[in-house]
């Protein structure tokens, strides 16, 4: 039903176009024949509900039309464009993972002492900061000032580094807060007790017992982020030219190109759901009392 | 602390912007000897790319930002108000039918939705604004719902039902005040969001356009023009991060005192079962 929606609401974009769309891609000064040829391509001059149905039909056999522009099909460029996205995404992911759970975990350790504060403090107001403000800040520090990565583009092998920081950092602020709280409550529960008393180290009471509870959270959390980690990459390969579906986005909406605009907000949109929906799965098999409930 | 480092950085601003209102510093002032110069006396934050001021176009920006922030709050908020009323009062179908709305709008991660309505109404303030209203109301009409479906079978509401109080009557006088303090705390960050919006969309160009100033497209200027003059950037991002700073502390500091849901101090308090609420609400964040 939602995956519906979003291919209803998607569709209709097209259809928002103030005036005739097909006057606001060619231009006025184009003739009547180019205006009834890009009609008739775009089937704009058909009923609505049939254009719909027409939409879906194509989009079942993976065809999302083709580019006004390059008149080349929006597959071949999806195609091109979103393991760029993907690889940034993950890369982020990695990172977010990587910084957010070790520093959580320290601070639940050290709750209530000054590192806890340090760590708390810093990671609710870096979570605030948009993506537009950290990447120029990072690449201002680390690739203008320093020099030690490149500025942008995807040539070298470091150039991932700062976009997906940039994604990254955000998304291990919200985790460090996430593990911190999840663990801090499971510490409290009597199984740990139980644990402690039975000799075990406490490095294999929290890595066992304490933190595979505690994840269920966390998994919530990371797939909820997923989402605003794939719509942050419109921003974040804007700011570093990375060649991926976000940068076609934008590329899209200044060339007025709107099929292509359409296909790229459809497929960061249908990758957001199914990212809940896996979230979902995951969490099911984590969690063995979801699954009891049901 | 808190309180006091928030009003003293929105202090601030509100002083420098009427400031410059008062000593009518010029936005658009082209000074073609100043273009990207460090600050100075004639530039107390130096010069953008075609000579201005940076100063004079950041207060200028800071303005503009707070005007659609306030209009699309204000907007939002009364749209998603009424929904999310009309949806949890009588429930049944009406509610199913508008939560399948919210849905559609929530499965569009972040601003993207928002990104694609900009994209096809075209850049401009006034377009800017009604892509930020139709994506904005859902996590109202969420928040109303929710409470408002509590609220309904609370025992004072039911009372004034069963004395023939009317639905108007209902809903204003017995259901309205009890949402009051949360749906203020919900437009502090809401107002703190949209200003984020605003200049994500016109950091990509979609949202207010030239020579009009906005902090989003002086980011990207800065950025363009970050190997030549760095402070460009700088000054826009550090203004950016103090007003942030600024109206989220303001929020927190809202909650803690009007929430009579959450505990004091209780900033990351949340359990499991908070997180899985959190996911129905689908609050995502930026």
């Amino acid at each position: 039903m939602v995956i519906f929606g979003v291919l209803l609401l998607t569709f209709l974009l097209i259809h928002l176009v103030p005036g005739d769309p097909v006057e606001v891609m060619l231009g006025e000064s184009a003739s009547m024949a180019d205006r009834e040829v890009l009609r008739a391509d775009l089937g704009l001059n058909q009923s609505i509900v049939f254009q719909f149905g027409n939409y879906l039909t194509k989009l079942a056999h993976a065809d999302f039309g083709q580019s006004i522009h390059t008149k080349t099909p929006i597959i071949e460029l999806l195609k091109t464009r979103y393991p760029a996205t993907l690889k940034l995404a993950l890369v982020a992911l990695f990172i977010g993972l990587s910084i957010g759970l070790p520093l959580g975990i320290y601070a639940a350790l050290k709750a209530g002492q000054w590192q806890d504060l340090v760590v708390t403090l810093v990671s609710v107001r870096l979570s605030a900061m948009p993506a537009f403000w950290l990447g120029p800040m990072l690449m201002l520090i680390f690739a203008v000032w320093l020099g030690w990565l490149p500025v942008s583009g995807m040539e070298s092998n470091t150039s991932i580094v700062l976009p997906a920081l940039t994604l990254g950092l955000g998304l291990s602020a919200i985790l460090t807060r996430m593990t911190r709280t999840s663990l801090l409550e499971v510490l409290n529960d009597d199984y740990i007790r139980t644990a402690r008393a039975k000799g075990i180290t406490e490095s294999n009471v929290i890595i066992r017992h304490a933190l595979r509870a505690a994840l269920l959270p966390i998994i919530t959390i990371v797939g909820l982020q997923m989402g605003s980690l794939l719509a942050g990459t419109v921003i974040t390969e804007t700011i570093f030219s990375w060649d991926g579906i976000g940068r076609l986005l934008v590329e899209s909406i200044e060339k007025r190109d709107y099929p292509v605009t359409q296909a790229c907000v459809l497929l960061v949109a249908l990758s957001y759901v199914l990212v809940n929906l896996l979230t979902d799965i995951l969490y099911r098999l984590a969690d063995p009392r979801v699954k009891f409930a049901h | 602390m808190i309180k006091k480092l928030a009003f003293t950085i929105l202090g601030f601003w509100l002083i420098a912007v009427l400031a410059g209102r008062l000593f009518q510093l010029n936005p658009n002032q082209i000074d073609l000897n100043a273009i990207l110069s460090l600050p100075d006396n004639a530039y107390l934050l130096g010069a953008d790319d075609l000579g201005r001021s940076i100063l004079a176009r950041l207060l200028r920006g800071v303005e503009v930002s707070f005007l659609v922030a306030i209009v699309v709050t204000i907007v939002t908020m009364l749209l998603g108000v009424v929904i999310g009323l009309i949806a949890g009062f009588y429930g049944g179908k009406v509610d199913q039918a508008l939560m399948q709305v919210t849905d559609i709008f929530l499965a569009f991660p972040g601003i993207l939705l928002a990104i694609a309505f900009a994209a096809v109404l075209g850049p401009g303030l006034a377009n800017l604004m009604i892509a930020l209203c139709i994506t904005g109301w859902v996590s109202y009409a969420r928040l109303t719902r929710g409470q408002t479906l509590s609220l309904r079978n609370r025992q004072h509401v039911q009372a004034a039902e069963s004395l023939g109080a009317s639905v108007p009557r209902l809903i204003i006088k017995h259901i309205l005040p009890l949402l009051a303090s949360i749906l203020v705390v919900e437009a502090t960050y809401s107002l703190a969001s949209v200003m984020i919006a605003e200049a994500s969309l016109s950091f990509l160009g979609l949202g207010i356009q030239a020579p009009s100033a906005s902090w989003g497209a002086m980011l990207r200027d800065g950025v363009r023009y970050m190997l030549v003059a760095p402070h460009y950037v700088l000054v826009v991002g550090l203004s950016l991060m103090s007003l942030i700073l600024a109206i989220t502390l303001g929020g927190d500091y809202l909650r803690d005192k009007l929430d009579v849901r959450t505990e004091k101090n209780d900033g990351q308090k949340h359990s499991k079962y908070s997180v899985i609420k959190q996911k129905v609400k689908g609050k995502a964040c930026h």
